[in-house]
């Protein structure tokens, strides 16, 4: 029998010391199961019909057909369908209509959900899906993103989020200004694309509604469908374990929705698995963003203004702010600021968070407007960010937290040898490649969100914490069993932790790179109380014994400043105008991002985050049909992700830059790894070749446009 | 002769025959999955646009989101599950273990049998589309970062851990080169 | 995908007939391409008649020092086959350059010359599309154009062959041979592809129910120095939006014999015959490199979103020749 006061040498210092990953054998095994391989008896398979017209009414659904198909079971649709909740406040605010699927003949977007076809089998779910016949009255559609369009408007800004923020007088500065640089920067519509497609199967047991999914937070969605379908809370369970990648779009979608709605009619469980067309329109996405910088500098580069303007698109029934222009408000000192981000409704899906939402394509726009201004100035960009370098947040007035950028940028350009670079563009070659380096700043707010945690001192000496925490590949279970390991001073081999399940109670989701930070918040209080329990003696108890933690008073409690995690980036790229083709040879990241858990999967992330900035400089890019407004293209040959052989070594490393509000130091890592990363290599390419990118992706038929007249005709190339 | 649209099969997986029953329209892919609940073999994209559903057949991996399962009737395959000896993982798994060549792990068993294969291809001499000189005069191209990044350019990872899979893969190569070699050795000694 | 009945054949002439039997019936070669067409709708089969384990498996050198390749022999074993990359070596890069290992391992040359365009519309059943449904219409002239055709396109389609095996045979003057129910016959790759004319749905030569059993390379003492460029939007596993297979027999700096095919251009790979005029007899100059490409590309036709094309095939034309007579050069200088 164990007792709590069994001595044990006390093991402390597991974070900060690599660890491979807890689940790490069931994941190279295979044995890892994910949403959709949850084995179930009686199991329903269930495919979604979406709209193949971009606007307009249901005028028809044939299912009778359908319904005398093999092994059809249910033809749901607006005809049919259960009514739902529509009017709430969900834990995301708002809700988007996206979710209240068939409750009414109203096409608003190519891809919307118009039906489910339920089967015995997937094979006779999806020939079914797809033999179904469904009419539609069309409507006109506008799907042209551009700066410009007439229906642009500012949104209403909300407690927590200013659409527009204002300093001084932008026009005398820029007016005062010596140089300026005026630039607009477009980014093309990206999509998340997680590896594993959105699965989700429902069933009702013993009154609850049970759904075995794939998320980012399995409380928010049980929340979410407590509310659409009018239940209890406490009457929807929803389990997550293994996430094949999120990156902000696995929350509460379609899929989900359709499948409860089935496994209620047909009393049985539904399983409903997204096509990997189907994500194009109805996961969400990075909105297409057209930005406007305006840099208003002295002759050394100090800044006087700085505007910037972001425009994004949205649905008809959704306003989803990309919030571009946010970066710029914390970023660089200036004695006049205007940021402002502006909206248009289009006939599309919604967009919604994608990895650094906002960071993202703004630092796009903005690092790539220093590196114009460094250029104007004849100033090195280093010493630009370091000359406008505020003492407290430009437009705030508030204190940092910390901030160590410029800690970033003196260790990166030391093992990057920027100091060796010419800054002229245009002179290095190698063969037929034209070489050159570039750099960016990156940042990203530091978040925490309330969360509750139990731990559990087991009778057998081990302990179990659950929290309702989501692993996407972050390597959450892993950081929290070290961040439980060391506030119990165990070993983390005696610390289990359990996550992906709503009954854990109310915990942050995996998104704002705020999951880690937030969780082992909680973990961490919840170990402390139970270490004072356990001080007081005694036998734990068959049962265990379990202390209980919520951060939300704690949070609650912090003083307002700006908090942020930093980062310089630094690419080297390789640049064949004869064909267009760009190469990254080398990427550096150096971030200052708070205390490190984990090494070998922090280095891991940020190294992703910088990789996904190098497919979003070169590669990605929906392209919509501008006559039916659909998608053209919509699979992974038409939307390129960087592919293995794009990806030279990157390397990722950090100063240290502990976190004093948190009890563990963390700030928080998944999104500034990408924030500046396509800067960096646009910039790269203006080094190489003397041209100035600043419409992603960077393509080989744009590389080669400006080089199209200047190339060597045969009379010309005599000398 | 009337249409037959579904039928049974036998399949041998990781070494042991299956007989299943499969509709002609099923693929290896889901036939695994949904039918022998052999689910590490991930589907990704369905259309084989990602390899995350890579499997070996006849010891050739493939992605068998592609392969109709009646079509492999007879065939053997491997699949994640059978390519560790036991409770001994394969040298390539254990190279991702260790050296974190993932992140979500959706991707990894498909990256995991497509190394396998590639590291074979190479030892076989094949050249891929980096490889300098073709010819067979110029000899195997070393398995630089450069040749392990274009062979397993199949399998998309969009965690973005191919910095670490490049690490792994080159890791375990070494480890089978080292094996195989010391496994002649033994042979020349043997036949001594 | 609609349910159908599934046919292993063991011989030739038993999968003929097994076809013949069923309109809607379709050879099963990788299925890398049409099992993917059958997903998406594109193809409905009611009957596939599987021809992997047919004796067209081997490559064998042929009695005048060509090469014939069964139509069952994977990219993979054609790419890694010692003869091919002897003779041939701008076909085994180009066959690398496509797809990935674990296609490579399942398509067959039989179905790669075969595989139809990836032009998003004639992939995606809720568009027209001439090439699928005959007078439907061309989305793609007036919408999304970004990857078609420059060269031999019409009014009624744009699209491009996605091959690049194709483009490297095409430069070796391939010939196809194929077997019907009235016997074997054959043809030229040249006129394997027919014309997209107002009949883009028309693709082939091959007579209904006729069945791919290989192809021949003739001899090609010029293949030596060959080679195959792709550029394409992303490192690897994509698509081309242009590439050149070459061959270059250069001697005392003028070009002796040229072989240029075009790949991404055009709705067949495009052999480049007026380039090919153009450079034998001339000096093998960047001058002369450009000129002849510029007699090609005199004919294209490029849309608005395409145009780049005609630059990026000229530019290619340039780079590919130039490092082939380097190679020449070489080779004589080290003979001298």
């Amino acid at each position: 029998m164990t007792t709590a006061t069994t001595p044990t040498a006390p093991v402390v210092g597991a974070v900060g010391t690599a660890h491979t990953r807890v689940e790490g054998r069931d994941k190279v095994t295979g044995a890892a199961r994910y949403a959709a391989e949850i084995p179930f008896a009686e199991l329903a398979h269930g495919w979604l019909v979406v709209s193949t017209v971009t606007r307009g009414r249901i005028r028809s659904i044939d299912a009778a057909p359908v319904l005398a198909m093999p092994g059809v079971l249910t033809v749901l649709h607006h005809g049919n369908a259960q009514p739902l909740e529509t009017q709430y406040t969900g834990p995301m605010g708002a809700p988007d209509p996206t979710l209240q699927i068939f409750q009414h003949d109203r096409v608003p977007h190519a891809g919307w959900p118009v039906a489910l076809v339920v089967a015995e089998t997937s094979e006779q779910a999806r020939e079914a899906a797809e033999s179904l016949v469904v009419e539609y009255d069309l409507e006109p559609h506008d799907v042209a993103f551009a700066d410009g369009h007439p229906g642009t408007y500012v949104p209403e800004s909300t407690p927590r989020a200013a659409a527009e923020r204002t300093k001084g007088d932008l026009a005398a500065e820029l007016d005062a200004s010596a140089v300026v640089v005026d630039a607009e920067y477009t980014t093309p519509e990206e999509h998340h694309h997680p590896m594993e497609p959105h699965a989700a199967t429902a069933y009702w047991d013993s009154g609850r509604l049970e759904v075995v999914d794939t998320n980012q937070g399995s409380i928010y969605v049980a929340q979410e469908l407590a509310q659409l379908f009018s239940l209890d809370a406490s009457a929807v369970r929803v389990r997550s374990e293994h996430v094949g990648g999120g990156f902000g779009a696995k929350g509460t979608r379609a899929h989900q929705v359709a499948a409860a709605m089935a496994a209620t009619v047909l009393h049985r469980p539904v399983r409903v698995v997204l096509t990997r067309r189907q994500m194009f329109s109805l996961i969400g996405y990075r909105s297409p963003t057209a930005q406007r910088v305006r840099l208003g500098a002295d002759a050394d580069g100090r800044l006087r203004a700085l505007h910037h303007q972001g425009l994004n698109q949205t649905s008809t029934v959704y306003e989803f702010v990309e919030r571009s222009a946010d970066v710029a408000r914390a970023m660089y000192d200036a004695d006049a600021h205007h940021t402002v981000n502006r909206v248009v409704r289009l006939d599309v899906p919604s967009p919604t968070y994608m990895r650094a939402p906002g960071e993202a394509p703004g630092s796009f726009a903005l690092e790539c407007a220093l590196d114009e201004l460094a250029e104007r100035c004849g100033v090195d960009p280093i010493v630009l960010r370091a000359r406008n370098e505020p003492a407290v947040g430009p437009v705030s007035g508030l204190p940092y937290s910390s901030r160590k950028l410029l800690d970033c940028f003196e260790v990166g350009a030391g093992r990057f040898g920027w100091a060796e670079r010419d800054p002229r563009p245009g002179l290095r070659r190698d063969g037929r490649w034209l070489l050159g380096t570039g750099t960016a700043a990156a940042s990203f707010p530091t978040l925490a969100g309330p969360s509750t945690a139990a731990v559990t001192a087991e009778a057998d000496g081990t302990f179990t914490v659950r929290i309702t925490a989501a692993d996407v590949g972050t390597g959450a279970r892993t950081a929290l069993t070290l961040v439980a390991a060391d506030a119990l001073e165990v070993s983390p081999d005696r610390v289990t932790v359990r996550i992906g399940d709503s009954d854990f109670g109310q915990a942050m989701l995996a998104g704002g790179s705020a999951g880690t930070r937030s969780w082992s918040w909680a973990v961490t209080l919840a170990a402390h109380d139970l270490r004072e329990q356990l001080a007081l003696g005694g036998h734990v108890p068959p049962e265990g014994i379990t202390a209980r933690s919520d951060t939300t008073a704690a949070i609650g409690a912090l003083p307002p400043r700006e908090r942020h995690a930093y980062g310089a980036q630094f690419a080297e790229v390789a640049v064949d105008v004869t064909t267009g083709e760009v190469r990254v040879r080398r990427m550096l990241g150096v971030f200052a991002a708070g205390r490190i858990v984990n090494p070998l999967t922090a280095r891991n992330q940020f190294v992703g985050g910088m990789i996904w900035g190098l497919s979003m400089a070169l590669h990605e890019e929906a392209v919509r049909d501008g006559a039916t407004g659909t998608h053209v293209a919509p699979d992974l040959a038409g939307y390129h992700v960087a592919a293995n052989a794009d990806v030279p070594l990157v390397e990722a490393d950090w100063v240290d830059d502990p976190d004093d509000e948190d009890p563990v130091g963390i700030k928080g890592i998944g999104e500034v790894g990408i924030v500046g990363a396509a800067a960096a290599i646009a910039n790269a390419v203006w080094h190489a070749t003397g041209v100035r990118h600043r419409h992603l992706p960077i393509r080989p038929d744009r590389v080669l446009a400006p080089w199209d007249e200047a190339l060597p005709r045969p009379s010309e190339d005599r000398d | 002769m009337a249409p037959s649209t579904a039928g049974a099969i036998t399949l041998t997986i990781n070494g042991e025959k299956h007989t299943l029953p499969v509709d002609n329209r099923t693929t290896l892919l889901d036939a695994l999955r949904e039918r022998l609940g052999l689910t590490g073999t991930k589907k990704g994209c369905d259309q084989g646009q990602c390899g995350a559903c890579t499997v070996l057949l006849e010891g050739r991996r493939v992605v068998s989101c592609l392969q109709l399962a009646v079509a492999a009737e007879g065939r053997e395959v491997t699949t994640i599950e059978g390519v560790a000896d036991g409770d001994r993982l394969h040298p390539v798994q254990q190279a991702f273990l260790d050296l974190d060549g993932y992140q979500c792990g959706y991707c990894t068993p498909g990256q995991i049998c497509s190394a396998i294969a590639a590291i074979e291809e190479h030892a076989a001499g094949w050249p891929s589309a980096v490889t300098t000189d073709v010819r067979p005069e110029a000899g195997v191209a070393p398995l630089t970062p450069e040749e392990i990044r274009e062979r397993m350019s199949g399998n998309l990872c969009r965690c973005g851990a191919y910095v670490s899979i490049v690490q792994a893969v080159a890791r375990a190569a070494e480890e089978t080169a080292q094996n195989t070699s010391g496994a002649n050795e033994m042979n020349v000694a043997g036949a001594a | 995908m609609r349910e159908f009945d599934y046919r292993r054949a063991s011989d030739v002439p038993g999968a003929v007939a097994l076809l013949g039997a069923e309109p809607e019936a379709h050879y099963l070669g990788g299925g890398t391409n049409l099992v993917d067409l059958m997903k998406s709708g594109v193809e409905r089969p009611a009957l596939l008649v599987d021809v992997r384990e047919l004796p067209l498996d081997r490559i064998e050198v042929t009695d005048d020092g060509g090469l014939h390749v069964g139509a069952t022999v994977t990219n993979s074993d054609l790419a890694a086959h010692p003869e091919v990359r002897r003779r041939y070596p701008a076909l085994t890069q180009a066959v690398l350059a496509g797809a990935s290992g674990q296609l490579r391992n399942m398509a067959t040359v039989g179905g790669n010359l075969l595989q139809r365009t990836r032009c998003a519309y004639f992939t995606d059943v809720s568009k027209p599309c001439n090439k699928r449904v005959p007078g439907s219409g061309c989305p793609a002239i007036a919408g999304e154009h970004h990857n078609h055709a420059i060269l031999g396109a019409s009014p009624h389609c744009v699209a491009v062959h996605p091959s690049d095996m194709g483009v490297a045979l095409t430069a070796f003057d391939a010939v196809v041979h194929y077997v019907t129910a009235e016997g074997p016959h054959e043809v030229p790759l040249a006129e394997f592809y027919l014309p997209v004319g107002a009949t883009p749905h028309r693709e082939t030569a091959l007579p209904a129910g006729a069945l791919i059993t290989g192809i021949t390379l003739p001899p090609a003492p010029d293949a030596a120095a060959s080679c195959y460029r792709k550029v394409r939007e992303r490192a690897s596993y994509a698509f081309a939006i242009g590439s050149v297979a070459a061959a270059l027999d250069v001697r005392d700096g003028t070009v002796r014999a040229a072989r240029l095919a075009f790949g991404a251009v055009a709705s067949r790979p495009w052999r480049a015959h007026a380039a090919e005029r153009a450079l034998i007899g001339g000096p093998a100059t960047a001058e002369a490199f450009a000129a002849a490409a510029d007699a090609e590309l005199a004919a294209a036709e490029p849309l608005p979103g395409n145009a780049y094309k005609v630059t990026l095939i000229r530019n290619l034309v340039v780079a590919v020749l130039t490092e082939l007579a380097a190679e020449c050069r070489r080779t004589e200088e080290a003979t001298r």
